[in-house]
């Protein structure tokens, strides 16, 4: 960098002055107002007292461990407008990054307090796996499943792939060249695409899986039609289903899905396998059952609301409430099946 | 034509008292959010989904587009005046435009950059208007292989970038390549370079990178130089846009919107791409080489041109695919989602009145702007009257605060001012810290659509030039490496003394 700066005349005119003032007012006042916005944002109405008695006046933090615009920051800020007639103004913070786990590892160093909440699922227990992280689901005290999303399984349009059956077929013949593609290494439709090479006698290490960052990476690979077939959360590729441009063939629900009345489930379909994408809310560890029950009872009361439902309308996501005892069982089996399929695949 | 005369009723709406209030306070708030580095529009639009739940969806659409482009628009001043950019698509303008400021002439870089925004700001609507399916459809067949060539391409062209020795060029571009392999490996989910930090699994935000070298190489440099108190004469020029500017910027606008806008409007967008596309393309077709490094005019037009197209053609696949190809349009499209729009290829049939209206506001956010901005040129370059060591004070505040409320970690914090201190190294040995940026943006783009293509392939790279498109690429690709070379045949056969051939050398390169 060379100085190139000349030496600026000080003092000048009053009148000078006056207008150097508002120059200098101009950039500051701006940024100014943009901080007070922010800040305004997140601190006001935080002072109403909770009827659930949590430490008076304290404001509710929801931790979104993704960034703006993902299922995880929807899900938070769904959970922000439908807490506010329980909680009054929550405020949702992000920390994206590593399927979840970096803002996993932020979270578990928060101390006991019940106000403190963080949206997790499927992905982070699974990415907790493959990134090997030292702080686990463990480190916090689970409320709830709330939602669940599917994942489906599309072929592009003019696709010889008619069915399951034929995409199995391929698969048995030559699983290295059927490219699958979908999000990250070690995600959901990563497990579901190890889960079905295990269904049918591969091995899921050999599945030619082809990860991407998100769903507009993903898309550009699918409907260029340079993969066999793609994996993905159903309510982000509906609209290219619904434009006729990819062709969906199964669905890893339990049952047929509303929006996908026609699309079988993979079982009709022969292959032995249920996937469900659920998210959920976590507490901080070392939380007192008390509070852990209260918690729980505030989170069903919010997924019982009028708003909540809306929001489960709104965003295509199957209603999972799911707490107490029954919700620990369901996080443990998954934890389990999780780690044994990444396991096979190769990816812990 | 039914598109004007959908287009004129989204005009009626938009036009609405109200609707124009909205308008208004978005591009404020987004010029405003530009300026600071760090803070971009992802974040505001995010924070302030929740307040506008309550709102009727044509306003605040229509407020959030104004965030959008406003936010494109504020990046550029700070770039410019404080060669501090906000955000990694203003990075380019920062080159000359800064030269610019440093030399008087901050108010014309602005004038060329606001204009140049507007102009294309408008060009790449009128692009969405009426092209938005064509574009679409040819979007749709990019795949791997073709963002292999595209990438390629990019790399080849931004040898431009690179000043004046190639080795220290190339030294930056590699120190880019680096910090671009931090973190999680997408496609073996493996960790590299993250030395058991978790905070580093998810890679280096590349806005970090931007604010460290820049931002704060700018800072740490002055801090071991200066005493501080020296300013910079503003204004130099009577006219903000002399006659020679004016002739000097508008095919750079033009050229920079022709590049920014179909690249935009890819699946996998992004405006850094364009922007750097933009500044070789008019190095190499300036008559006045020579200026490139010290304040050429045409290298803020067309890049600031090309920045503000790309942002008009994000919203092609964000409005006709349902596919967001940038943090803003997620949030958008998130928005949309609640509204109960379902934006896709229905998008259009369904929702067609609010869509225009948001259409036609997005002119009205454009005008908006310029008269926003353009009378405030003059007083924005007085910012330079202040004292450096007042503003580097300020930068410093805003670049920690901006990263901090961008990451909410201490970790990037330190990692911020690790960089900041590598960037003081880099100037210390002369090493540009340009080159760095674009390898940190094409490098791993590069990396994961090419081992994409080959896992397609199972190892045949016969894939890479596997369609018309992308043969089309390579040649492009061929055609950048050869011509320079092909120039200077030329030129010597014709006989050319050598002395001048050695001027010219220099200029290629610097």
């Amino acid at each position: 960098m060379t100085d190139e700066n000349t030496p600026g005349a000080a003092g000048g005119s009053a009148a000078r002055r006056r207008r150097r003032g508002l120059a200098r007012a101009g950039p500051f006042a701006a940024a100014a107002a943009v901080t007070v916005l922010l800040a305004g944002t997140a601190v006001a109405g935080g002072e109403r007292e909770t009827e659930h008695g949590f430490a008076e006046g304290a404001q509710f933090r929801i931790l979104a461990p993704a960034d703006p615009g993902g299922g995880w920051d929807q899900t938070a800020r769904e959970m922000q407008a439908a807490l506010r007639d329980q909680v009054g103004r929550a405020e949702v913070y992000n920390v994206g990054g590593a399927g979840g786990t970096i803002g996993l590892n932020q979270y578990a160093r928060l101390p006991a307090d019940p106000t403190e909440l963080m949206v997790t699922g499927l992905i982070m227990v699974g990415a907790i796996e493959t990134s090997g992280s030292e702080v686990t689901m463990d480190d916090t005290t689970p409320l709830a499943r709330l939602t669940t999303d599917y994942e489906v399984i599309v072929v592009p349009e003019g696709s010889q792939v008619r069915d399951l059956a034929d995409l199995v077929d391929l698969m048995r013949e030559d699983l290295k060249a059927v490219s699958i593609a979908g999000g990250s290494a070690g995600g959901v439709e990563q497990i579901l695409a190890g889960l079905i090479a295990q269904e049918i006698g591969a091995d899921p290490a050999e599945v030619n899986y082809i990860a991407h960052a998100g769903g507009g990476e993903l898309l550009s690979t699918v409907l260029s039609g340079r993969s066999t077939a793609a994996v993905s959360g159903v309510s982000e590729i509906l609209p290219q289903i619904e434009a006729g441009r990819l062709r969906p063939i199964a669905v890893s629900s339990a049952e047929r899905l509303p929006m996908l009345p026609d699309v079988p489930t993979l079982r009709e379909s022969g292959v032995d396998v249920e996937l469900s994408n659920w998210r959920g809310v976590v507490a901080p560890a070392g939380i007192s059952r008390e509070e852990e029950r209260r918690l729980e009872d505030l989170i069903m009361t919010m997924a019982r609301s009028r708003g909540w439902q809306e929001a489960l309308d709104r965003r295509g996501w199957g209603d999972a409430a799911l707490a107490g005892p029954e919700f620990e069982h369901f996080l443990q089996a998954e934890r389990k099946r999780t780690t044994e399929v990444l396991d096979r695949i190769g990816l812990t | 034509m039914a598109e004007i005369a959908s287009l004129i009723d989204g005009f009626g709406a938009a036009l609405s008292p109200v609707n124009l209030l909205w308008a208004l306070l978005g591009v404020t708030i987004g010029t405003a959010v530009g300026v600071l580095p760090g803070i971009g529009p992802a974040l505001t639009v995010a924070l302030l989904l929740p307040l506008t739940f309550r709102l009727d969806p044509a306003a605040s659409l229509i407020m959030f587009a104004g965030i959008y482009y406003g936010g494109m628009y504020g990046g550029s001043t700070t770039s410019i005046l404080l060669n501090t950019p906000g955000e990694s698509a203003s990075i380019v303008s920062a080159l000359e435009g800064n030269r610019m400021a440093r030399a008087g002439r901050g108010a014309a870089a602005l004038a060329a950059a606001a204009i140049g925004s507007f102009v294309a700001g408008t060009l790449g609507t009128v692009g969405l208007t009426f092209l938005a399916p064509v574009v679409a459809g040819i979007a749709v067949d990019f795949g791997p292989p073709e963002y292999v060539a595209l990438m390629a391409l990019a790399f080849v062209t931004v040898s431009a970038l690179l000043g004046r020795s190639l080795l220290k060029g190339g030294a930056s571009l590699l120190i880019g390549v680096t910090i671009g392999l931090v973190g999680i490996d997408e496609q073996s989910g493996d960790a590299r370079l993250s030395f058991g930090l978790p905070a580093l699994l998810d890679g280096i935000d590349v806005v970090v990178v931007v604010v460290a070298l820049f931002a704060l190489g700018e800072t740490f440099t002055r801090l071991m130089r200066g005493t501080g108190g020296e300013t910079v004469e503003p204004v130099r020029d009577r006219a903000v846009l002399s006659r020679s500017d004016w002739r000097r910027s508008w095919p750079a606008w033009l050229r920079g919107a022709a590049l920014g806008f179909p690249i935009g409007s890819l699946p996998a967008g992004g405006a850094e791409v364009p922007t750097f596309l933009s500044y070789s393309a008019e190095k190499r077709l300036s008559k006045h080489r020579s200026e490139f490094g010290r304040g050429a005019i045409e290298g803020v037009a067309g890049p600031e041109a090309a920045n503000n197209a790309a942002a008009a053609g994000v919203l092609v696949p964000l409005l006709t695919i349902g596919l967001p190809t940038s943090a803003t349009a997620a949030v958008i499209l998130t928005a949309f989602q609640s509204y109960g729009l379902q934006p896709g290829p229905q998008l259009f049939s369904e929702s067609g009145p609010l869509l225009w209206t948001l259409i036609a506001s997005l002119y009205i956010g454009n005008v908006m702007l310029l008269v926003l901005n353009l009378p405030l040129v003059r007083m924005w370059a007085r910012l330079l009257t202040i004292p450096a060591y007042a503003i580097y004070a300020a930068v410093l505040v805003f670049a920690t605060l901006g990263t901090f409320a961008s990451g909410g970690t201490a970790t990037d914090l330190l990692v911020l001012y690790a960089l900041g201190l590598l960037a003081l190294l880099m100037r210390t040995a002369g090493v540009p810290v340009a080159p760095a940026v674009v390898g940190l943006i094409l490098g791993p783009l590069l990396e994961q659509e090419l081992r994409r293509a080959l896992a397609l392939s199972q190892g045949d790279p016969a894939i890479l030039v596997s369609s018309p498109l992308t043969i089309t690429l390579w040649v492009l690709m061929l055609l950048a490496l050869a011509l320079p070379a092909v120039a200077r045949l030329v030129r010597r056969d014709v006989g050319a003394a050598p002395a001048r051939e050695e001027g010219e050398e220099a200029f290629t390169r610097s």
